[in-house]
């Protein structure tokens, strides 16, 4: 009977086989634990799902990067009169590791010099620790920020170098410690709080608008209110309703905010230090999805600017204009239209507030058509207020109606196929180009 | 009303049944000011006292709009705690009903009569108003409208004074109505938990617009609302400014030798509505009369400085007329100040001082 590495999270591709804890020829009974094995964000015990005799291991410990259904072990079952249930996937059920899996292919970074290989989980911790080293000032506090290494090991390691003063582990009091970010701004620190995921954020939503935003507004530009409020958000997966919405638009309507939504980790690098290093309150969002996602990213110092779009494939026959997981979404359907001879440009919003209307004034002028795409509902969007841009002020520009693409206007549903329909996907996006071609 | 003319605290609290849970506060002693220093605090009362009404005079002439919550009444709590501060160092937050503590935190009256008639004179350029004041060199970090925001943001100014290690510590203020906001609590505990230099302050004037203590509050004790989370509480009259003076020094001194967080409730009365269109509908007006004559902080800061030897009803007259003629002056500038430029709608939005689009 096989043993095969199974999924153990929402969004895990692939896993580390950190240790077994079993060797050949032992008997191991089901639910006994067999092997740790580390995730993006965790480590985890992987128990035997039925008793036998370990026959062989095969994977060696310390095994990193195996993708999910990796056959790990053999077990042989005993002769104790029960037949081991025959199973594709002993363990946890092991679900096939999905098609993003496949390595995304490099796309360039922004400036010339040295790159190398990172995933935005990684990108973001580098940026907060380069600008913890950077600025005394910096401390990041959140729910399991600090012990824990992160609910998605993004702040991961950084306990261990700047210690508990300046890694604060908060109780579970989202309104609570976002006031408390607020008000240590106000008294000169320069807070990361962080969300587990923006969801929870809601809660703290009265903070970032009225005390956060406000402020430098209400004070007669006395006092500015330095804070970046992050975490991840948009759909991830699996998880459903309650743990899954994009708040881009919610924020990017208030005065007073700046809102980023990075997609590679180039730009989560170095739009988070730019945020860190900000002035104004920024409501940074994340995409649990693209936390493992690796990309190239500048060596050394590597800061983007706040609020320019930027062009992630040059095109001529239309633009997609999209922002965080949404870009994937689009650079997948701008592959599919390529291979129908259309040229897609995609251009990348990185920053919602402010918007980078010029950007995408400039893209309407060359393609003279254009499809936003959001992970997220339709009414009231980003998208709504991109197609805005180009009615007021590139109307002579079109060619055609602009068109957005985006999830469907429901709650997001559990049921893995009701989940697929609701989702933004790359074939919705090229049926809507040909549809204003 | 708590009892007056002694040490202030009323009751301690405390769960006796279980020694050690809560630390031991001393007993706050009543001040025992200089003369110099009781006319000062009776000064300022009576300047926050006579702005008060002076504001709610032009509010009723239409040079002051939109809500306009008065201090009067109330007086004794800010002057009698402002005086335990280090100017300079300590942080003050408060809610909405702010005019009292800018005054009090040293803010010219003009500045905050300019700030209430919406001049660009006024201390957040006349676009804050009458909730939403602040002057960072004072420290005052505002004049806050939500209920009870201002309490887990005085925490993060304490934070930063921890943070600092500058010896600061925060003074949040905060209304009976706002001790139920579930978010007072959330900041209790992390106040207590990372034992950050915070003296929280209820101003219990016995009602939340036009609803009681009685009516919203199970526990209406409201010095016991830290108890679960390990948070001191005094319960002090706060018509007495010498019975607040004494806890102030009783609440800073705890809160700086490193013991965190410290609760006072201060029971206080306001006279007036809640804001300029109340329906006084709530309570009687024997009900206010009567705390006006017998427990007014004023008068009985007049009467004892006259029987302590340190003012004579001349003297007190003379700072009456000078406090009268300092909030004249403030109005008439109030009034006469010009309008923020158009220009200046656009800036301050963003550090870049111009808003994007
Ligand atoms: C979150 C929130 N809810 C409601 C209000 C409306 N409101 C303004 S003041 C007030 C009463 C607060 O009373 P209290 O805390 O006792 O302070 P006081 O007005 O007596 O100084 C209410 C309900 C508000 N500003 N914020
Ligand atoms: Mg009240």
């Amino acid at each position: 009977m096989d043993v095969r590495l199974p999924a153990l999270s929402p969004t895990m591709e692939v896993g580390t086989l950190a240790r077994w804890l079993v060797k050949p020829g032992d008997r191991v009974r089901s639910g006994q634990p067999i092997a740790e094995v580390e995730t993006d964000k965790a480590t985890i015990e992987l128990e035997a799902e039925a008793d036998g005799v370990v026959e062989a291991l095969l994977v060696p410990e310390g095994t990193e990067g195996l993708p999910v259904g990796t056959v790990i072990a053999r077990l042989a079952g005993v002769d104790d009169g029960f037949a081991p249930a025959p199973s594709a996937a002993p363990g946890v059920a092991a679900r096939a590791a999905p098609a993003t899996a496949q390595p995304v292919p490099p796309r360039a970074a922004e400036g010339p010099g040295p790159t190398r290989r990172q995933s935005v989980r990684e990108a973001l911790r580098d940026a907060m620790a380069e600008e913890m080293r950077r600025d005394e000032r910096v401390f990041v506090m959140g729910e399991e920020v600090a012990h824990y290494q992160g609910a998605y090991k993004v702040t991961q390691g950084l306990l261990a170098e700047f210690g508990e003063k300046r890694v604060v582990d908060t109780p579970i009091t989202e309104y609570g410690f976002a006031g408390l970010g607020v008000g240590a701004a106000f008294g000169g620190l320069r807070p990361i709080v962080e969300f587990m995921t923006m969801n929870f954020a809601m809660q703290a939503i009265d903070h970032i608008v009225n005390s956060a935003a406000k402020t430098r507004y209400m004070s007669g530009g006395q006092l500015a209110c330095p804070i970046v409020f992050r975490g991840p958000n948009g759909a991830a997966a699996r998880v459903a309703a309650q743990h899954s919405q994009n708040f881009a638009a919610w924020y990017a309507h208030v005065p007073g905010l700046v809102v980023i939504a990075p997609y590679d980790a180039a730009d989560a690098k170095g739009l988070l230090k730019a945020a860190i290093r900000s002035d104004d309150p920024v409501v940074f969002l994340e995409n649990e999805l693209l936390y493992g996602r690796t990309f190239e990213v500048p060596q050394g110092e590597h800061l983007v600017p706040i609020g320019r779009a930027r062009i992630h494939r040059p095109g001529h026959d239309v633009t997609l204009v999209s922002y965080s997981i949404g870009v994937d979404v689009a650079l997948e359907a701008a592959d599919a239209l390529a291979a129908d001879g259309i040229s897609a440009e995609v251009l990348d919003l990185r920053t919602l507030r402010p918007l980078d209307e010029a950007a995408i004034l400039e893209s309407l002028a060359r393609t003279h058509r254009m499809v936003v795409v959001e992970e997220g509902w339709p009414r009231c969007s980003v998208a709504a207020e991109v197609m805005a841009v180009a009615m007021e002020k590139g109307f002579d520009e079109l060619d055609a109606p602009v068109r957005r693409v985006t999830d469907a206007d429901v709650p997001l549903p559990y049921a893995a196929n009701l989940e697929r329909a609701a989702l933004v996907k790359p074939a919705d996006v090229v049926a809507a180009v040909k549809a204003i071609l | 009303m708590a009892r007056t003319g002694s040490a202030g605290r009323v009751r301690q609290a405390a769960t006796p049944a279980e020694p050690g849970r809560l630390d031991a506060v001393p007993e706050p002693e009543r001040y025992v000011p200089t003369a110099q220093e009781y006319r000062a605090f009776y000064r300022l009362m009576l300047l926050i006292r006579r702005f008060e009404e002076k504001a709610g005079q032009l509010y009723g002439m239409g040079f002051i709009g939109g809500f306009c919550h008065l201090y009067i009444g109330q007086e004794a709590v800010v002057t009698g705690l402002q005086a335990a501060l280090r100017p300079g160092l300590d942080s003050v937050v408060t809610g909405y009903r702010d005019h009292g503590h800018l005054l009090a935190c040293g803010v010219p009256a003009h500045a905050v009569m300019a700030e209430l008639t919406g001049r660009a004179a006024g201390v957040a350029k006349g676009k804050g108003g009458s909730m939403h004041m602040f002057s960072v060199p004072h420290r005052f970090y505002g004049g806050h409208g939500i209920v009870g925001a201002q309490v887990p943001i005085g925490a993060g100014l304490a934070f930063a004074h921890k943070y600092r290690e500058d010896g600061g510590l925060a003074l949040v203020y905060f209304g009976d109505g706002a001790a139920n906001q579930g978010q007072v609590y959330e900041t209790f505990n992390m106040a207590e938990l990372w034992k950050l230099p915070v003296v929280f302050v209820i101003e219990n004037n016995q009602y939340a617009m036009g609803t009681s203590v009685n009516r919203a509050s199970a526990e209406d004790q409201l010095y016991r609302r830290g108890e679960s989370f390990r948070i001191e509480g005094l319960q002090v009259d706060g018509m007495d400014v010498l019975a607040v003076r004494g806890a102030a020094t009783v609440a800073t001194d705890w809160v700086r030798s490193g013991r965190g967080p410290i609760l006072l409730e201060m029971k206080t009365y306001r006279y007036r509505g809640h804001s300029m269109s109340d329906p006084a509908k709530y309570r009687s007006r024997e009900e206010v009369s009567a705390v006006r004559e017998h427990q007014d902080p004023i008068d009985r800061a007049a009467r004892e400085l006259v029987e302590l030897g340190f003012a004579t009803e001349d003297e007190l007259k003379a700072i009456d007329r000078e406090v009268r003629a300092e909030v004249a002056a403030a109005a008439d500038f109030a009034e006469q100040a010009p309008e923020p430029d158009l220009a200046e709608l656009f800036t301050d939005v963003t550090a870049s001082g111009t808003p994007w689009t």
